[in-house]
């Protein structure tokens, strides 16, 4: 019992790593209507921009900003520069892109920084906090960072004037257009968020499965299997479904061994695609024939 | 002479290789309402969305005498020009309130639009009791009176209207037309209003165009046009 209660709370430890990405993927694939698949890539490209500038020298929480900032930057760019030009294109042309642009993103880290495996610091002490027993003051202090990022992002879409925006750029772009909203814009700022929502669950992450250029790999896909079982359409739920995803990924491991792990992933997708494709929390679409 | 806000020469407009108008004519005075008359597929939606930029257009359009064509739409807008589109283009997941906030969202001036709220919330009460629900629950009059309401939030100089009686109850119908009277007097907010209910829309216009396949095929006050024998037969039927 002690070591369920012990997997299941480090499961939402990293249940809140795959529900940040979850929530990044979710955020573009509103305005977009697509799965950004270098989502994944463009965190584990921000995170060894984070230990380069750790390695400078400059204090782990400098790091942190400047990349996280970096990575929004770096977003921003990249939907302006790349995404922009062939929004119109064919849904199959759009996913090729994303696909070449995780592709470039794992090359050239590749290239830089080579594919062998580095340690990635950890903010947060060696010693188990507050004395208990279950869980890793990184667990705890990399859940206490997500759910601050994850109020962080609720409470701009929810209180302010921009994010109002941006939601409803996402949902009606003729009608945003129609009350002065620079829809352009709001869809570049959408990438600029996820991107920098994704450097802070790279970095979290980053201390447990080691710094490498496919590290995001397999996070990206419990994140994937998380958004869909939420509903890919719904931010919350999207959310909730990463850390269930995290969760049973633990549990799973614990009683059938940890090489079925990514198997559950996988397992989740499939079973979401076919007995419920809205996800648990998402608007099923009806379509009037 | 009144001044002119919208002056119109020459218009053009077409979709991909589709003509749709063929050089029109038209003005909007400064406080006025003009509407644009005539039937399905003559080009009155068209005319709308090329003044806020949202066809290709050839031609002259001139908001207070400054050049708009090709200017992005939402560039337009914030130059005070509102539109209720063809279909009302509620955001359908937003509750009542929001898509208020929605529509002041260029605004800086946050004190009146707080006033502005109360100011809608009177001539639109059950927007008042509605503001928490979901907008896509509303029924058609209710999203009409929203999609206006929004439009207002923005504090434009033109009112842009597509077929805003379009779907709704004659009571519905004419309680809004109402509320067209009464904001074009007291906020002095001029319209451009498309109507296939041409008896209801020369009631509040004080000029009148008809279209017919692309081209301004009568114009005048709006007196002259509902006295014009053959518009009184074709479009008023009697």
């Amino acid at each position: 019992m002690d070591l369920l209660i012990h997997q299941v709370l480090s499961g939402l430890a990293t249940g809140g790593i795959y529900a940040s990405l979850a929530l990044a993927l979710v955020m573009i694939y509103q305005a977009t209507h697509l799965v950004n698949f270098a989502q994944g890539e463009i965190a584990m490209f921000a995170t060894y921009l984070a230990w380069t500038l750790i390695q400078a020298g400059v204090p782990y929480w400098g790091a942190f900003f400047i990349t996280v900032v970096s990575a929004f930057v770096g977003g921003v760019v990249i939907e302006r520069v790349i995404v922009q030009p062939v929004e119109n294109s064919p849904v199959l042309a759009l996913v090729i892109v994303f696909i070449g642009l995780l592709v470039i993103f794992n090359s050239v880290a590749g290239w830089i920084y080579t594919y062998t495996i580095k340690p990635f610091p950890s903010p947060f002490p060696e010693q188990p906090l507050f004395g208990n027993t279950y869980l890793s003051s990184h667990d705890l202090g990399s859940a206490c960072v997500t759910l601050v990022v994850l109020l962080l992002v609720f409470g701009f879409f929810r209180f302010t004037p921009l994010g109002l925006a941006m939601r409803a750029a996402a949902q009606n772009p003729v009608s945003s257009k129609l009350v002065g909203v620079r829809v352009g814009w709001m869809l570049a700022l959408g990438w600029g968020l996820a991107a920098a929502i994704g450097a802070v669950a790279g970095m979290m992450v980053a201390p447990i499965v080691f710094l490498e250029p496919n590290m995001m790999g397999g996070i990206l896909l419990y994140a994937f299997a998380g958004a869909l079982l939420g509903g890919i359409d719904n931010p919350g739920g999207a959310v909730l479904g990463g850390f269930i995803v995290g969760v049973l990924e633990n549990v799973v491991g614990m009683y059938l061994g940890s090489e079925i792990k990514l198997t559950v992933a996988l397992v989740v997708i499939i079973a979401v695609l076919v007995v419920r494709p809205s996800g648990l929390f998402g608007k099923v679409h009806v379509v009037r024939v | 002479m009144t001044d002119v806000l919208l002056q119109v020469r020459g218009l053009h407009a077409q979709y991909g290789n589709t003509r749709v108008l063929h050089g029109i004519d038209f003005d909007v005075a400064q406080g006025g309402i003009t509407t644009i008359l005539g039937a399905n597929g003559a080009g009155k939606t068209t005319t709308l969305r090329a003044v806020c930029g949202m066809v290709r257009t050839q031609g002259e359009i001139l908001l207070a005498g400054a050049r708009i064509q090709g200017v992005p739409t939402e560039n337009i807008v914030r130059q005070g020009v509102a539109h209720v589109p063809d279909g009302r283009g509620t955001f359908l997941n937003f509750t009542v309130e929001e898509n208020l906030r929605i529509g002041a969202y260029t605004r800086k001036d946050k004190a009146q639009v707080q006033q502005d709220y109360e100011r809608i919330f009177g001539y639109f009460p059950m927007l008042k009791a509605r503001r928490k629900q979901q907008a896509g629950t509303l029924s058609g009059g209710e999203q009409q009176m929203l999609a206006v309401s929004r439009a207002l939030m923005l504090k434009p100089r033109l009112l842009l209207l597509d077929e805003p009686s379009f779907g709704l109850a004659p009571l519905i119908v004419r309680e809004l037309f109402e509320i067209f009277r009464t904001i074009n007097r007291q906020d002095g907010i001029s319209m451009l209003l498309v109507e296939q209910n041409a008896s209801l829309a020369l009631k509040l216009a004080d000029h009148a165009y008809l279209l017919e396949t692309g081209r301004v095929v009568r114009a005048g006050t709006a007196e002259s046009i509902r006295n014009d024998e053959a518009v009184r037969r074709s479009y008023l039927g009697y």
